[in-house]
This record gives C-alpha cells, sequence and structure tokens, in this order.
C-alpha cells in the first residue's frame, strides 16, 4: 500500500437519503447511506464491499452527481483537495473523473465499439490513442468496427474501462465491474485496474464480491445498511484477529476456502445476521 | 444545515433544496395531490349522475310560457323551443350516459379480461377462436357495427347496451392477451409449473394479480369511447328513443335551432359532454400513474 | 432416485446457435454432485433440461430409468435459480411462496422445520417481494423447492449474488437437509473452493460439449 500519495478524493460524512411511497399515500425516508468517510489516494485501490442494498452503488452515483430525482445527499466530496460542487463536476466528470458503469447497457447499441471509446471524434490522434488502448486491453482492430451486441461480456467490459481511460483519469470509479463474469475473466479486469493504479490514478472499487475485492484492493471498507462497519488492508482478512468488528470477522469465516465440511457445520457465522438485524435495523 | 457556512457542502440534487429539511429535500407529494385530483372528479360525475337520475321527470317538463329563453339567471343554459330547462335536460342526459358508459364498460372489460386470459390458458383452439373473434370486431368499422347490433337487439336502451358492449372490448383483449403471453414466460410461472400447480391456480394467482393496472385503467379509459359512441348512435337515430332526454337526441333535435341563431341548444350539451368525456380520461391516467409499477414512486 | 442424462444436445431455434453437444451425466441417489463450465456454455440450460422446464433436441433424461416428461404433476426435480427475484410473483406476499411448495396438512413438521433451519422470520412472510433482501428471498426460494416431494436438487449459482454469510448459512443448511433426505443435488458455481467443499465430485464440462 502506499500512503504517502496524494490524496485525490476525500469523502466526508456523506448521507444519502431518499423518498419513496409506501402502501398507500405515506412516504418514507429510507437512508440509503449515512455518515460514509473515506479517502482514496493516488496509486490505490479501495474497495468498497457490501451486499445488495448497502448503499455502495448510490455512493458511486453521489460522487457522479446522477443520483436519481427522488434522492438528496449530505456531506463533504472533496477531489484533488477542492470541493466537488456542480460546476466543478462538470469540469471533470468524463475526463478527470470517470465511472466504469456496472452493465453492459451503458453502451450506444447502435454505435460502434472504436467510435465509443473516442467519444465520437475522428482526428488521427484520437483514433490512434483508442488503438493503442484497445490493443493494451488485448482487443484487436476487428472489435473496434464491431457492435456491442456482437462482443461477448468480457469484451464488453473492456470496452467500458477503455472509453474510461482514453481521457487518462485521475480517479476511476469501478461500479461491479465483473457480475456474468467467469472468474478467469474478472480476475483479468482486475488486473486493468491494478494496471490503472500503477499509471497514477486511484482507483475506487465498488463490489459485492468480498474474495475478489481481496484479491485486486489494497484497502478494504465494509459497507453493511449504508454505514461502513470496517476498513482495513486486504491483507488484514486473512487473520481474522486483525479485524475489528464481529461482522467482518464472520465474513472472513464465511469464505468458501475457510469451510469445514467434515464438522458440525461449514462455518460459525450465520448468527451475526440476527444481531445484525438488531443493531442496524436491516 | 446551510448555515454551516463553508465547511459544509450541501449539493443539489435536480433544482430541489438540500437533504435535511425534510419537507423541502423532496419533491411534493405528487401522489397525494393525484389522489385529491381524482377523488374530485369522482365527485363531480358522481354528483352530475345522481342528480340526472332525480331530475328525469324536470328535463321533461314543457312549459310554453318561458320558451326559447336564452341564459340567464335562472335558466343557466337556457330553455328549447317547448320551454324544457336546458341544464335540467343536459344533466339528465349525462347522467344517462355516464350510466349506459358504467354498464358497457364494466361488460366489455369483463369479456376482454376473460377471452384475453382464456386464449393463452386455455390452449389454442380457445386461443384461435378469441383472436377470430377480435379481428372480426377490429375488421368491420366501429360504427357500423354497433348500429348492427343496435339494431338487431331492437334498439332502445339494451339495444345500446348490447352494440357497445360487444364491440368494445377487443383492443383491451388483446392488450391483456399480449401481457399474458409475457408473464406466461416468466420464471416464477414456469417454476409454479414444475410445482404442478393447476392451469386455474396459475391464471388466477400468478397471472390475474399482475393484470390488474391494465385492467383497471382499460376499464376507465372505455368511459369516454361508451359515452361518445352512445351519443352517436342516438343521434343517428339508431340508439335511445326520441322522448328520452339524452345527449345524442338533445344535439340532433338542436340541429333544426341552430340556423335559427339559438346557440345555447347545442352550445352547452355539447361542451358538457366534453368536459365529462375529458374528466374520465384524466381520471383513468390518474389511476394509471398510482397503480402502475414503473411510475409508482413519482 | 438416479437422476441421468443421455446425449442431450440443444440449440436455440432463432440463432440456431448449438447450446449443447452430446452432454451426458449421471446422478446417483443421494449424491452431491458440482458443475463447472466456462461462460456461455450453457450450465442454465443444462440445468433447465435436467428440471424439465425445456426438453433436449436429443438425447434423454431419465429419473429412476423412467423419462422425465413422464413424471405428471410434481416434479421431483426441482431446480433454484440464481436471481430469486424474478423467481417470485412480485405482486404476492411471501408467505405464498412457501404455501406453493409440497408441504402436505399431514407433515406439518417438514415445513416448520425448513423454515427454522433456513431462518425464515415470520414478519417476513407478510411482506412484498420488493421489500426484503435478495439472500432472504433466497430463502424463500429454496424452502418452496424443497417439499416432501423433491427428490432432487438443482441449484444453479444461487449464491452468487448474495453475500458471503448469507452463502455460507445457506450451504450449510442444505448441506444437512439434502444428507437427511438423501436428495440428489447438482451444484453449479464458478468458485472451485465452494464446489470442493461441498461436492463428493465436481464435473468440469468444457469446450469439447460446445
Amino acid at each position: 500500500m502506499d500512503t504517502s500519495g496524494k490524496v485525490i478524493l476525500e469523502v466526508r460524512k456523506l448521507s444519502v437519503a431518499f423518498e419513496q411511497y409506501g402502501r398507500g399515500l405515506k412516504r418514507k425516508v429510507i437512508h440509503a447511506v449515512e455518515d460514509l468517510s473515506l479517502t482514496v489516494s493516488e496509486r490505490e485501490i479501495v474497495a468498497v464491499v457490501g451486499s445488495s442494498g448497502s448503499g455502495k452503488s448510490l455512493l458511486a452515483h453521489a460522487i457522479m452527481g446522477i443520483l436519481p430525482y427522488n434522492a438528496a445527499m449530505n456531506g463533504e466530496l472533496l477531489f484533488e483537495g477542492r470541493m466537488l460542487d456542480g460546476e466543478l463536476l462538470r469540469q471533470v466528470r468524463g475526463k478527470e473523473l470517470v465511472l466504469v458503469p456496472q452493465s453492459v447497457s451503458y453502451l450506444d447499441p447502435l454505435m460502434k465499439a472504436g467510435r465509443q471509446v473516442t467519444k465520437g471524434r475522428k482526428d488521427e490522434e484520437s483514433r490512434k490513442r483508442c488503438r493503442d488502448i484497445l490493443s493494451r486491453y488485448g482487443l484487436d482492430k476487428e472489435a473496434e468496427g464491431k457492435y456491442p451486441f456482437q462482443l461477448s461480456g468480457g469484451m464488453t467490459r473492456r470496452i467500458l474501462i477503455s472509453t474510461a481511460v482514453i481521457e487518462q483519469p485521475r480517479l476511476v470509479i469501478a461500479d461491479e465491474p465483473t457480475p456474468g463474469l467467469h472468474p478467469e475473466a474478472a480476475r483479468r479486469v482486475m488486473e486493468h485496474f491494478k494496471e490503472i493504479a500503477k499509471g497514477g490514478a486511484g482507483v475506487l472499487l465498488i463490489t459485492h464480491d468480498l474474495e475478489l475485492a481481496l484479491l485486486t484492493a489494497d484497502r478494504v471498507v465494509v459497507l453493511y445498511g449504508g454505514r461502513a462497519i470496517e476498513e482495513a488492508q486486504a491483507a488484514a482478512f486473512s487473520d481474522e484477529s486483525q479485524l475489528k468488528h464481529p461482522y467482518t470477522k464472520a465474513l472472513c469465516r464465511s469464505m468458501p476456502q475457510n469451510w469445514d465440511p467434515s464438522g458440525d457445520r461449514l462455518c460459525v457465522s450465520g448468527e451475526i445476521l440476527a444481531y445484525m438485524r438488531k443493531e442496524y435495523g436491516r | 444545515m446551510k448555515t454551516s457556512g463553508k465547511s459544509s457542502m450541501l449539493k443539489r440534487v435536480g433544482s430541489r433544496s438540500a437533504y435535511g429539511k425534510r419537507k423541502a429535500g423532496f419533491p411534493g407529494n405528487r401522489r397525494l395531490a393525484t389522489t385529491v385530483l381524482l377523488v374530485l372528479t369522482v365527485c363531480f360525475l358522481a354528483a352530475v349522475t345522481i342528480m340526472g337520475y332525480f331530475w328525469q321527470e324536470e328535463a321533461v317538463r314543457t312549459d310554453f310560457s318561458r320558451k326559447n329563453l336564452p341564459p340567464c339567471v335562472l335558466y343557466p343554459f337556457g330553455t328549447d323551443w317547448m320551454g324544457r330547462d336546458m341544464f335540467m335536460r343536459t344533466i339528465t342526459g349525462l347522467s344517462f350516459s355516464i350510466r349506459i358508459g358504467l354498464l358497457t364498460a364494466a361488460v366489455s372489460a369483463g369479456i376482454a379480461f376473460f377471452s384475453g386470459l382464456a386464449a393463452v390458458v386455455m390452449g389454442k383452439l380457445v386461443n384461435d377462436l378469441v383472436l377470430l373473434f377480435i379481428d372480426v370486431v377490429m375488421g368491420i368499422p366501429h360504427m357500423l357495427l354497433l348500429i348492427l347490433i343496435s339494431f338487431a337487439c331492437g334498439r332502445g336502451f339494451w339495444g345500446v347496451v348490447a352494440g357497445i358492449a360487444f364491440t368494445h372490448w377487443a383492443s383491451l383483449a388483446r392488450l391483456i392477451r399480449g401481457e399474458v403471453l409475457q408473464l406466461k414466460q416468466s420464471q416464477y410461472v414456469k417454476i409454479a409449473e414444475r410445482l404442478g400447480k393447476s392451469r386455474r391456480y396459475i391464471a388466477f394467482c400468478h397471472l390475474a394479480p399482475n393484470l390488474i393496472s391494465q385492467f383497471v385503467t382499460g376499464l376507465i379509459l372505455l368511459f369516454p369511447h361508451a359515452i361518445l359512441h352512445e351519443a352517436s348512435i342516438t343521434f343517428l337515430g339508431f340508439g335511445l328513443s326520441p322522448e328520452k332526454p339524452a345527449i345524442g337526441i338533445i344535439l340532433a333535435e338542436s340541429m333544426k335551432y341552430l340556423a335559427m341563431g339559438k346557440w345555447w341548444i347545442a352550445l352547452f350539451p355539447g361542451l358538457f359532454l366534453v368536459v365529462v368525456v375529458l374528466l374520465f380520461h384524466y381520471a383513468g391516467q390518474s389511476v394509471c400513474r398510482l397503480i402502475d409499477p414503473g411510475s409508482v414512486h413519482e | 432416485m438416479r437422476l441421468e442424462a443421455k446425449g442431450l444436445s440443444f440449440c436455440y431455434e432463432r440463432a440456431g446457435r448449438q447450446i449443447l453437444k452430446s452432454v451426458s451425466l449421471a446422478l446417483e441417489d443421494g449424491e452431491r454432485v458440482g458443475l463447472m463450465a466456462p461462460s456461455g456454455y450453457g450450465k442454465t440450460t443444462l440445468c433447465k433440461i435436467l428440471a424439465g422446464y425445456e426438453s433436449a433436441d436429443c438425447g434423454e433424461v431419465l429419473l429412476d430409468g423412467k423419462p422425465l416428461k413422464e413424471y405428471r404433476g410434481y416434479c421431483p426435480v426441482q431446480m433454484v435459480w440464481q436471481h430469486p427475484e424474478l423467481s417470485v410473483n412480485p405482486r404476492r406476499r411471501l408467505k405464498t411462496v412457501l404455501s406453493e411448495g409440497d408441504f402436505p396438512a399431514q407433515n406439518d413438521g417438514l415445513q416448520s422445520h425448513i423454515e427454522q433451519e433456513l431462518g425464515i422470520l415470520e414478519e417476513w412472510k407478510e411482506r412484498y417481494p420488493s421489500e426484503v433482501s435478495g439472500g432472504e428471498l433466497q430463502r424463500f426460494c429454496i424452502a418452496r423447492a424443497l417439499g416432501e416431494r423433491t427428490q432432487i436438487l438443482i441449484a444453479d449459482e444461487i449464491t452468487t449474488m448474495l453475500d458471503l454469510v448469507t452463502q455460507a448459512q445457506i450451504w450449510d443448511f442444505l448441506l444437512k437437509e439434502t444428507g437427511k433426505r438423501g436428495i440428489g443435488l447438482i451444484a453449479v458455481s464458478h468458485s472451485p473452493e465452494l464446489l470442493s467443499k461441498i461436492c463428493h465430485r465436481v464435473l468440469k464440462l468444457d469446450e469439447t460439449n460446445i
């Protein structure tokens, strides 16, 4: 890990709430993210791990300023030491601050892959850079001329990453970049993120897959019910005693490699869910 | 929150103000507003229906001492050449139209629901039959089929009801059939099949609950059609009998007097017919917004 | 019961793309077999054929020597899917999911035993699917599939989208329950560690079968 690097993104006490209709006319406010703080430095990969509904995708959307209309947020976001307000966001979004989205449907289905990477520009320099980047991700000229539906899952992810990194970003936010991918392909995608970090950018990796996060990230933030319950070095997960929170300890025990099929139970962890429901209300 | 100054950054989402002040942070309760307007609409329509029901006697009362009066305080819609109060005639006519509309729309929607469901669930033969009927009904011009059925059923109230009920179900049936076809491909229906559940169980427990929003919306949006067609067929003389104070009759009779400058005899009944139809349309769309899962959080 | 697949082939009508090509496998009584295959292999299609959701273009599925198609009504081979939110009707309360399972009144203990072991809470039953988490929903789907007449369970990546604690809890329950009742299990997963811990043997289906 590299703590000496400059801090690129700082999130201070971020809260996101959104309002939904319950049954009938009553509205309820759902506090999806509460008091979340984290930092991402250059050359660093920080993973935010949580199950569905833990608010991890909303974190990405809050940073990018693309929360749904019925949401409201509070807290401070600093990008390279400056307040990330509406104006700065417009300047850096898509250039220094990029999002690798969750789903393939973020690609324009009617545009060839190469054009999507260059964002429609046709000049010689853009095309050359596009080819450089695509070849770095193992995509040949043929892939450049294909439409999204002709690409496999793994190729689509690499196109999505290429679209993000062509602008030489300072911070890459990856929102669930691997579901639906075979473990081998997922690991290759993770290697690409490691390369991006090596190149000097910070990477915020948002995923539900703790095992994959541990393979890639320097630090892991575990999210539960919208709150960060633990932040630890990735290496700490190989030894339960280095972890503080009972839920993270249980996560650690629950990894299949730590299961004991000959014992009375696969692992001792199930009770934690009842405890967490009581403590966090979900 | 805003007072904490420089150190606190509040980011607005859309054009709305910040989180923290709960009331200001979210859009107004659109669902509540829609519901209130919907209730007002329904109250207005109900009032017209009930008032018209009790004014049936009054509406046909002739009084030659007050004939051909233009709109005034006592007779807001004026009177006609037989001295009948046009306000009461209009309300009674609309009441009649609404009641026929309710009955025919309910029958039509019922036919549509069961034929659409049966077409998919009960096998190929039923499906072919339903499709054939849909094609027949939709293939013949609406008005022509309506007149034929109404005429065959002896005109009058029941002729009109039968005519409208049997001509308006086809497009909703087609919609519901399409929806059921799609639902039948869903995972939970297939799982229920593998769990050995009967067709009836799947139709009523799995498919029907998912059709309610289409059904209710379709039902309400049938009203304006039914009302307009009732008025047209009566206007053309194939519907209700001439002594009934129906909107179609009023408009047909007014033709003679329009040329003589008695504009109020046609204008107000026509205007009110349009208003009622638009209100039904609005009510249908509101209900659709309230129960459609896609816009449920708006 | 013994489940046997002989020379299954399958291709999608429209695309004409061959998904499976003469796949054969056998599952002995009470055996737990893991399936691994590269993405795009058609694992889900294979599961659907084994559970009777689809029929293969050629080849057959035999349950105790009798073609699966000849079993009418409740299918003794039940499948649990990867996405629980698609496996339940969004318009019905969760208690109806349990009532669909094969839990006859005279065997009252079975349902409550399964509910308890899976950690299904009473309060969840009155909720709609959108009001519980994916892990909670998947527990209902598993309970529904483990009715009295179920002999073989096919689990198609049932814990891929869930958190690790829930995953461990679900597999712990499934090992005990299938072991106790002698239910055969076919588990599909991406994770070799997971399969090696829970299965008697792991089958690797590869390119030669495409």
